[in-house]
């Protein structure tokens, strides 16, 4: 038996079309435009001006407090602006705007592909050079690595969990990365291990990648303390809570993190741009992106530099299909539907996703048949149909015994929902609301 | 880039490909076994029934929701072809056309549209129909025609009673089970098939069993709700048959017999009108159990299942209340 998380969940098509595709580098665009909030928390404060000459790897905003990241620049070339420019969160949000001459390096970034093993760095050291480099999670949630890797003081981490599951259907960039970089990878792992003190590295990979699993078996056995666990495939098994629970069987208490039962969890790519920022010095200005959709003609996974507009991406993979009908940042169950195809890549693109016109549209909304499958397939054990009701009434306030603020917002419910009622929608609404109420409770 | 529409609505981007509608239509299917036995034990009479019963209920579903509640027509959804295929299997087969009709207002009408068409009705609305006929035309609602095969011939056929009134009406006059069994016309093997008088879709267990283990197939219903159902009814009359076997039925007797096969698998899984969580959907089926029985031993009526689910039926508001799933990360933190 496989191991999964026991409650809830779904298994949508995975539809991993650029499965096995090598990761190929793509012609510098002319201009990149670099946001400045790229991450969960404090946007950087740009350290650059209009004009300045700037190299690959070269700092252009410095993190703006703790939970923030510094942001680099991922070409060489001249500042043309730094202006208001529609991102992937669907606002207008201050970019970096470079116009692209040659790509010259800064010298203290090795680029050599020479595996750099050795890991006698102190864990101060570990984490000094993460936040330099601006490290975030990977996975899509972009929060910045180094906050993650101080282990607040009376907590103890026995367990670093490697999120290796790659659960979103399409994306195929962290099964890629597996396959090049594993031993880059279980290096990062190891860096990692030192700077939290974890006793022992978890890497989760679900079932539906055995490449992965065999080639990251292989490789582990070299590592001390390094186990790769298969999992089931079910989503949304990449959510920590619900990948503790699979790898582990420990429970996160609600409104806890993972550390509360001494995990910390991080992405398989997290892992690697840790390696690359800590043994070859490389901020993290590139990243593996998935492009990929139904009707796409080359579904590939593209090294792409951060700021690089989503069009020349889609171009490479054969440009955009006729039949276009939604574009998505990230995965199906989680992504961001952006509505104009020339937002830049951020350092939370994990896939770029193209919907055809026919599956562009949400299902038709029925009544609620109170058929009880939201419940069934919440993972985090919610009402959905519950929260929804009350959503609608406006009772935000006793939302909070409902558990709202649990919701991962994975989608499950309203995936599964056989009436289309968008449900997660409502949930979203009903933690907004609560949210606000909270805060005005406290001031 | 001829692209300059391009759809922006918040995650998820795929969704399942289930529909009320599939779901609706799913439960026909599974009705058609049960169909098919009484076509094959009561001839056209069945047909008859189930097309007026069906039609009625469509129309009076669009013609409700034409009047009263407006919006996006809903007739299409199936859920009215569902109802009235209830409501045809739980009468006779003799039943005139006009009480068939009255059953569909009052089921449509009262037990659906009046709360505000599907998902809204706190009550199964064709046992509502079913149990507003019961009252109101006790006589035309419990003349049981007899079976025979294939007969296509629409004349009145003679009547017999039920399986469960002839046991009941047995034990009241004061003989023992196992005389009225020895002279009972209806061996179990019968009772499986359909070979017994009964509402036109009951009879046969066996139909309904498979109609019941397509739906399971097909992730329609779960098997909390029947099992549960099921074994309250089988462990209560055995222990019942345990204390006294001359003046209590045998479980078996109990499950094939009358609408308990009808009622667990198609009655009480309705959706709209069941709890939410397995834990929930157990409770409520034991509630449904406990009452079939208790009606059907101690009760006035010879069966119970009906008005079992109905009284359930209500409750189910409270037991959703109270069988909330076991939230995440919950054990842990005090």
């Amino acid at each position: 038996m496989l191991k999964t998380f026991p409650k809830g969940g779904v298994h949508p098509k995975e539809n991993k079309f650029s499965a096995g595709k090598p990761i190929e580098t793509i012609e510098l665009p002319k201009q990149v435009s670099i946001p400045i909030a790229q991450h969960i928390g404090a946007p950087a404060q740009p350290v650059v001006n209009k004009g300045d000459v700037v190299k690959v790897g070269q700092l252009i905003a410095k993190s703006g407090g703790f939970v923030s990241a510094n942001i680099h620049s991922s070409v060489s070339g001249k500042v043309s602006k730094i202006d208001k420019i529609l991102d992937t969160s669907g606002y207008k949000q201050t970019c970096i705007v470079i116009d692209v001459e040659g790509d010259e390096w800064l010298e203290t970034i090795d680029k050599s592909k020479d595996l750099v093993a050795n890991t006698d760095v102190s864990a101060d050291e570990i984490r000094t050079k993460v936040l330099d480099c601006g490290i975030v999670g990977l996975g899509g949630a972009t929060f910045p690595t180094h906050v993650k890797l101080s282990v607040p003081p009376g907590k103890t981490c026995e367990h670093l969990v490697i999120n290796a599951v790659e659960c979103e259907p399409y994306l195929t960039a962290d099964h890629q990365i597996m396959m090049e970089k594993a031993d880059e990878i279980m290096v990062g792992c190891k860096l990692i291990q030192k700077a939290i003190g974890a006793k022992k590295v978890l890497i989760g990979i679900e079932n539906n990648k055995p490449d992965a699993i065999k080639h990251m078996s292989g490789i582990a056995k070299k590592y001390e303390n390094i186990e790769v666990h298969a999992l089931k495939v079910m989503y949304p098994q990449g959510g920590e809570k619900q990948l503790i629970k699979a790898v582990l069987n420990r429970e996160v208490p609600s409104g806890g993190l993972p550390i509360d039962v001494g995990c910390v969890v991080q992405n398989v790519g997290t892992a690697f741009a840790v390696y690359e920022a800590v043994q070859k010095n490389k901020p993290l200005f590139e990243r593996v992106v998935t492009v990929t959709g139904k009707s796409v003609a080359k579904p590939c996974n593209i090294l792409a530099r951060i700021g690089t507009p989503v069009n020349e991406l889609i171009e490479f993979a054969g440009g955009l299909p006729e039949d276009t009908g939604k574009v998505v940042n990230g995965g199906p169950m989680m992504g961001k539907a952006v509505s104009t195809i020339t937002v830049p890549v951020t350092k939370g693109t994990s896939g770029v996703l193209i919907f055809p016109q026919e599956s562009a549209a949400r299902p038709e909304n029925h009544n609620c048949i109170r058929c009880g499958r939201c419940v069934s397939v919440c993972p985090m054990g919610l009402e959905p149909y519950q929260i929804k009701n009350m959503a609608v009434v406006k009772m935000f306030e006793e939302l909070e015994k409902e558990r709202v603020l649990d919701c991962i917002e994975c989608g499950s419910c309203a995936y599964t929902c056989p009436a289309g009622v968008p449900l997660l929608d409502y949930i979203r609404q009903g933690k907004a609301n609560l949210n606000k109420i909270l805060r005005s409770k406290k001031s | 880039m001829a692209i300059n529409k391009l759809t922006v609505s918040m995650s998820p981007h795929d969704y399942g490909k289930d529909s009320v509608k599939k779901i609706m239509y799913g439960v026909v299917i599974a009705m058609i076994p049960a169909l098919l036995v009484s076509v094959y034990y009561f001839g056209l009479d069945a047909i008859r029934v189930n097309l007026i019963a069906i039609a009625a209920c469509v129309f009076f579903e669009w013609l409700f929701q034409k009047v009263f509640i407006k919006g996006k027509l809903t007739v299409v959804d199936g859920s009215a072809v569902v109802t009235g295929m209830l409501l045809a299997f739980n009468v006779p087969s003799n039943l005139p056309w006009w009480i068939i009709v009255i059953g569909a207002l009052v089921s449509i009408g009262i037990g659906k549209m009046s709360f505000g068409g599907l998902g809204n009705n706190p009550f199964n609305p064709a046992l509502v129909g079913r149990v507003f006929l019961l009252i109101s035309f006790p006589v035309q609602m419990t003349s049981w025609p007899k079976v025979s095969v294939l007969n296509f011939a629409l004349t009145d056929a003679q009547t017999g009673a039920t399986p469960l009134a002839i046991v009941k009406e047995g034990l009241s006059n004061g003989e023992s089970y196992s005389s009225i069994m020895n002279s009972m016309p209806h061996s179990y093997v019968d009772m499986m098939v359909g070979q017994i008088g009964g509402s036109l879709g009951e009879i046969s267990a066996a139909a309904l069993i498979l109609g019941g283990l397509y739906m399971l197939f097909r992730k329609i219903i779960t098997w909390h709700i029947p099992v549960s159902i099921i074994g309250t009814v089988a462990i209560f009359t055995a222990i019942l048959y345990g204390i006294n076997p001359e003046t209590y039925a045998d479980p078996m007797f109990h499950l094939l017999t009358g609408g308990l096969m009808l009622g667990a698998i198609f009655m009480a899984t309705d959706m709209v009108t069941s709890p939410m969580t397995p834990k929930g959907m157990l409770v409520y089926g034991f509630g449904i159990g406990v009452i079939t029985v208790l009606i059907r031993v101690w009760g006035a009526y010879p069966e119970g299942v009906s008005f079992a689910i109905l009284i359930m039926n209500a409750v189910v508001p409270l037991i959703n209340n109270w069988a909330k799933p076991k939230r995440f990360g919950e054990t842990i933190k005090k």
